[in-house]
């Protein structure tokens, strides 16, 4: 090849001008999209957010924000939870400003903000009266906040506990408490597990990805006595309470799980919940409300829920998480991006959302005064308060029984996790299949934990 | 191509009697190898048949653990695809299709006819290195593209995506063009080409007429790849994208999901299936690259 | 590259003829000649400087030169040889499966009987389908072991579902694949039969000799080309496979179904470690040309066995 070598830069030029200019000028301006001010002064903002139930509500909802500020339009981008993630960040990291409002989960919002990738929110807060900072709960603004200041508006908050079928559990004879434990759940699930009916004892994340898989498993791992690493950086993914807590998590899902576990992700699990294939589910709280909205009529007035089980260390379990929206710094209309930030996750939208599409499909968990609206606790009354204690249950600087240099229930807020996270996950996705054992599993991903850990630094 | 048969071509009258006299048997066989064949197609368009089915049916009825033949169809599916945003997409896969693959051919015809007339020392090279172009595992070239079509500004938009799909297209369309061209006979290429003046009328008037139904069937299987194309939307394009991106809408939110996927797919596979089934003969005749005959 | 191919027959236009004149003749090849050399080779050179840069999204740090160490990762990885392990069974297993049912569904459809022409058409519609959205309904309408098509039948034989998807991955993922490209290999093969000497098979079926005899001894030399041909096409598109991944198995479980272009674009856009990621590209890329080479020649073999006009 007798190409001369050249710099990233003339490179790019190099070919701005072969392609652009020779071929197909016109086509890419005529299809940007890129929404800039035109004449009128008309604003396009442009949103990615994550496909989730209450999402869909609130894109459905745009004319009342476009309603009461003219001269804004918001063009969305929703993508499924896995596919965001990657486009969000490759576009903050290059900066290449195709969105002007970002959804980050509460992983994302610490290294973001320390990348300078989003702007902080504090001074349109200030501003914005009614928008009502004050309002926001504690612990979920805490965990979309970085060095004390609010990067991310919290759409919702979530932790996690457990759905089970009412009149499953009775015809089995079983009880589940409020507080249940796991011992008490693998006891249950046997007995509610109908394979002849095609209902699954339990529902489990079995799909790998760090924010799949991964999210129920580690909290599973916090109640039993495990951690991911020691306050040394050293990983502890073959320690004696790791082990048996991943043991129990795939043995359960083996033998009372749903059927073809490796596959199924939060989405599965709400599909056969709300369809009434599987007895039990331990998932987000967020989805109660989606379970409930789709239940199929015998389903729907049968759907009980408990805490996040625990197990022997006995360490609130429940997980505490947030999508928030955040402004990214490429972002050339922020005032815009601020107004839809504003719209969208204050107390007005929740009781629009409420109004118009189901209480059922408002964002919980991100506001105290949502718990105060009477009609939300009486739709919700089964779960608003259960949703409520979850959260505040959470302690997301001390996650687990033994001290760790780390912060986050489900993850570990260092950015090298997702590389971590999505290798592990994909080795109990291979251990819940059944194509190699927890110890070969959890091996491999101790191996790899070090060497990450050590490549990053941690581990001196 | 010159057989040598160890043979010779016409049969005794004895043997002729041999053969009428299997004849019966040889009905047997005729019929089983026909059951055979529908069978086999059969088995190959069942998941389709069953896909179009499941399309009519309501979301608790597609996820029924037995498959339901006997139901009340709905349109709700299809109402739901388009409610969800279709059209954008539908006209983005169009603007590409369309675009690509007629840059495709514009490149492409010259590009062979010159191979044809085999102007270099190495023209079986340089197709092969065209060939050898779509051999590269697409992912070790997104990064670059990536950063470059960042750089531009020109992240999601179709024009990335059109010079992508370009990319993509015109090696096979150069191989298949020249492999048309060549069954023109040597003598008419030879009139064609070698009066220096008029070579480019000789390729309008004289070449492209003959070449016609091939190129026909490049620009069909072009644009078939085009407006299948995957890998390149999902990594260039978010919001202003092609239909396999608008597909992913339906997997989230966690709610039953096939009836609406099969009614999409369906919708999104009628134009393509309808060219696929017009062009099926002339598409082997390019497919065959001139390499067999 | 290719050095060895050389043009089995001679030029058609008379030698002796002025540069100038040559260029002439040349020039219409050379906008489709830049272009591709742009689109590819020139993006591989990228590839090939940033895959010894130490370059993560990530860390909001500047890349920088870190000599040999992406590729000391790459070679220590275990899941990158898996991946590649993956793409050779997923490429090889399928491209076979394609034309050994391709095969036998042609030798059928090649004889005469009523509607073929209509069983022929709707044999080969799996390869207009668009790919995405024949791999989601397949996930759900045919692989679920629930409401499957395939888990129904199973308990219509009285036999468990089969979990196809955690358990026979990268199975379920061949049966995709093969449903998809068998009429691929189905086209071609037709034409194939349609062509074979007629005069030699009568011959030989009047001698006596069995359909299996006949098959062995005239029809599979007469085939081999297409054969060839066939498994080549088949070979460049599977080799590439990635929507069915993404969309069946994410890849897993335990990277059984990651294949190597699945695994760069993990690396590259989802660990954002885009110095490593171009590190995969680039021994991808020579592990490739190592086993594609061959293939060239095989093709150009194609090519000079039939000494064209």
């Amino acid at each position: 090849m007798h190409i001369p070598p050249v710099s990233r830069r003339s490179a790019g030029k190099m070919l701005a001008v072969t392609a652009a200019g020779a071929l197909l000028a016109g086509s890419f301006t005529a299809c940007s999209t890129t929404g800039s001010g035109d004449a009128q002064g008309d604003v396009t903002i442009n949103v990615a957010l994550a496909a989730n139930p209450q999402m869909k509500t609130a894109e459905s909802l745009i004319s009342d924000f476009e309603q009461k500020n003219p001269g804004i339009k918001v063009k969305f981008t929703t993508l499924p939870e896995n596919d965001l993630r990657p486009t969000v960040t490759k576009d903050v990291a290059t900066k290449a400003g195709q969105f002007d409002v970002a959804m980050m989960g509460s992983y994302e919002v610490p290294i973001w903000a320390k990348n300078n990738w989003i702007l902080p929110l504090d001074n349109y807060a200030k501003n914005d009266p009614s928008w009502k900072q004050d309002d926001l709960l504690k612990p979920i603004s805490d965990i979309v906040s970085a060095n004390g200041k609010l990067y991310g508006a919290p759409f919702y908050g979530s932790s996690s506990f457990l759905f089970y079928r009412k009149d499953l559990a009775q015809k089995a004879g079983v009880t589940i408490s409020q507080t249940p434990t796991w011992d008490e759940i693998a006891a249950a699930a046997a007995k509610m597990d109908d394979k002849s009916a095609g209902v699954s004892g339990i529902c489990l994340r079995g799909l790998p990805g760090w924010g799949q898989n991964l999210a129920s498993l580690t909290t599973v791992i916090n109640t039993f006595g495990g951690r991911w690493f020691d306050e040394n950086w050293q990983p502890q993914l073959t320690s004696p309470e790791t082990k048996k807590a991943v043991q129990f998590y795939v043995d359960l899902l083996r033998q009372h799980g749903q059927p073809d576990a490796a596959k199924d992700g939060w989405e599965g699990c709400l599909q056969k919940m709300s369809q009434g294939t599987t007895a039990m589910w331990y998932d987000d709280t967020v989805f109660a409300g989606s379970v409930l909205g789709q239940a199929t009529p015998a389903v729907k007035d049968n759907i009980g829920f408990a805490m996040a089980p625990t197990g022997p260390a006995n360490i609130k379990s429940g997980w505490l998480w947030s999508w928030g929206l955040g402004i990214t710094a490429s972002s050339k209309h922020p005032d815009a991006a601020w107004k839809f930030i504003s719209w969208v996750t204050s107390p007005d939208y929740i009781k629009l959302a409420g109004q118009k599409a189901g209480w059922d499909s408002i964002p919980p968990g991100s506001r105290k005064s949502t718990y105060d609206l009477p009609e939300y606790q009486k739709a919700a009354s089964q779960y608003a308060d259960l949703t409520l204690k979850s959260i505040q249950a959470a302690n997301p600087t001390q996650p687990t029984a033994q001290k760790v240099p780390y912060t986050g229930v489900q993850y570990v807020q260092i950015p090298e996790f997702v590389d971590i996270g999505d290798f592990v996950s994909q080795q109990v996705a291979g251990a819940i299949s059944g194509t190699q054992s927890v110890d070969e599993a959890l091996q491999k991903s101790q191996d790899f934990a070090a060497k990450a850990v050590k490549t990053a630094g941690y581990l001196k | 191509m010159t057989t040598t048969t160890s043979r010779p071509a016409t049969m005794s009258p004895a043997r002729r009697q041999i053969a009428i006299r299997r004849r019966p048997s040889k009905h047997l066989k005729s019929v089983l190898m026909g059951l055979g064949g529908w069978l086999g197609s059969l088995l190959l368009f069942l998941p389709i048949a069953y896909m179009v089915l499941k399309s009519f049916q309501t979301e608790p009825d597609a996820a029924a653990a037995a498959p339901k033949l006997i139901f009340t169809p709905t349109m709700e599916n299809y109402k739901g695809v388009f409610e969800a945003g279709f059209w954008p997409y539908a006209i983005n896969s169009i603007i590409v299709v369309l675009v690509s693959t007629a840059v495709v051919i514009a490149l492409a015809v010259p590009a062979a006819y010159a191979l044809s007339i085999r102007p270099v020392a190495k023209s079986q090279d340089v197709l092969f290195f065209f060939i050898s172009t779509k051999m590269m595992p697409i992912a070790a070239g997104i990064i670059p593209i990536y950063v470059i079509a960042t750089a531009l500004g020109v992240l999601n938009t179709l024009g990335i995506l059109i010079v992508m799909h370009i990319g993509m297209n015109l090696p096979l369309a150069i191989w298949m063009i020249r492999s048309f061209m060549q069954e023109i006979p040597a003598e008419i290429m030879e009139a064609a080409a070698v009066d220096g003046a008029s070579r480019w009328r000789g390729l309008r008037s004289i070449i492209l007429p003959l070449v016609r139904p091939g190129l026909a069937s490049t620009a069909l299987l072009c644009g078939v790849f085009s407006w299948n194309e995957y890998f390149y939307a999902l990594n260039l394009t978010n919001s202003t994208s092609t239909l396999p991106l608008f597909l992913q809408k339906f997997l989230s939110f966690g709610e039953l999901y096939t009836a609406h996927v099969a009614a999409a797919a369906t919708l999104l596979s009628i134009p393509v299936i309808i060219a696929g089934w017009i062009a099926q003969k002339s598409l082997v005749r390019g497919l065959l690259f001139g390499a067999v005959k | 590259m290719a050095k060895t191919i050389t043009a089995p027959r001679p030029a058609l236009l008379a030698p002796g003829l002025s540069r100038l004149e040559r260029w002439k003749l040349r020039g219409p090849l050379l906008p489709a000649l830049i272009f591709t050399i742009l689109l590819t080779q020139f993006p591989f050179l990228l590839t090939l400087i940033y895959s010894v840069q130490n370059w993560n999204l990530l860390s909001a740090k500047p890349a920088v030169f870190n000599g040999g160490a992406n590729f000391l990762d790459t070679f220590g990885d275990e899941v990158f040889w898996r991946s590649i392990g993956n793409t050779g069974l997923m490429t090889g297993v399928s491209t076979v499966a394609c034309i050994v049912v391709g095969l036998g569904l042609a030798l059928l459809l090649n004889h005469k009987f009523p509607g073929r022409g209509i069983a022929r058409t709707l044999a080969i519609t799996p390869f207009f389908v668009m790919p995405v959205a024949v791999t989601l309904f397949w996930r759900s309408a045919m692989f679920d072991p629930g409401f499957g098509l395939f888990g129904w039948f199973s308990r219509l034989l009285g036999l468990p579902a089969v979990n196809w998807l955690s358990e026979y991955p990268l199975a379920a993922l061949i049966i995709l694949l093969t449903w998809r490209f068998t009429p691929f290999a189905l086209l071609i093969l037709i034409a194939g039969l349609q062509s074979a000497p007629q005069e030699q098979l009568e011959a030989a079926r009047v001698d006596g000799a069995g359909p299996l005899r006949q098959f062995g001894s005239i029809l599979v030399p007469h085939l081999r080309p297409y054969i060839e041909l066939t498994a080549l096409l088949l070979a460049m598109n599977l080799v590439q496979t990635f929507g069915e991944i993404a969309l069946l198995t994410a890849g897993g479980p335990a990277f059984g179904t990651t294949n190597i272009t699945y695994y760069i674009y993990l690396k590259g856009f989802n660990s954002f470690d885009l110095g490593t990621a171009s590190a995969f590209g680039v021994v991808a890329l020579v592990i490739t040309i190592a086993l594609v080479l061959p293939a060239l020649r095989l093709l150009s073999g194609i090519f000079q066995k039939e000494g064209r006009r």
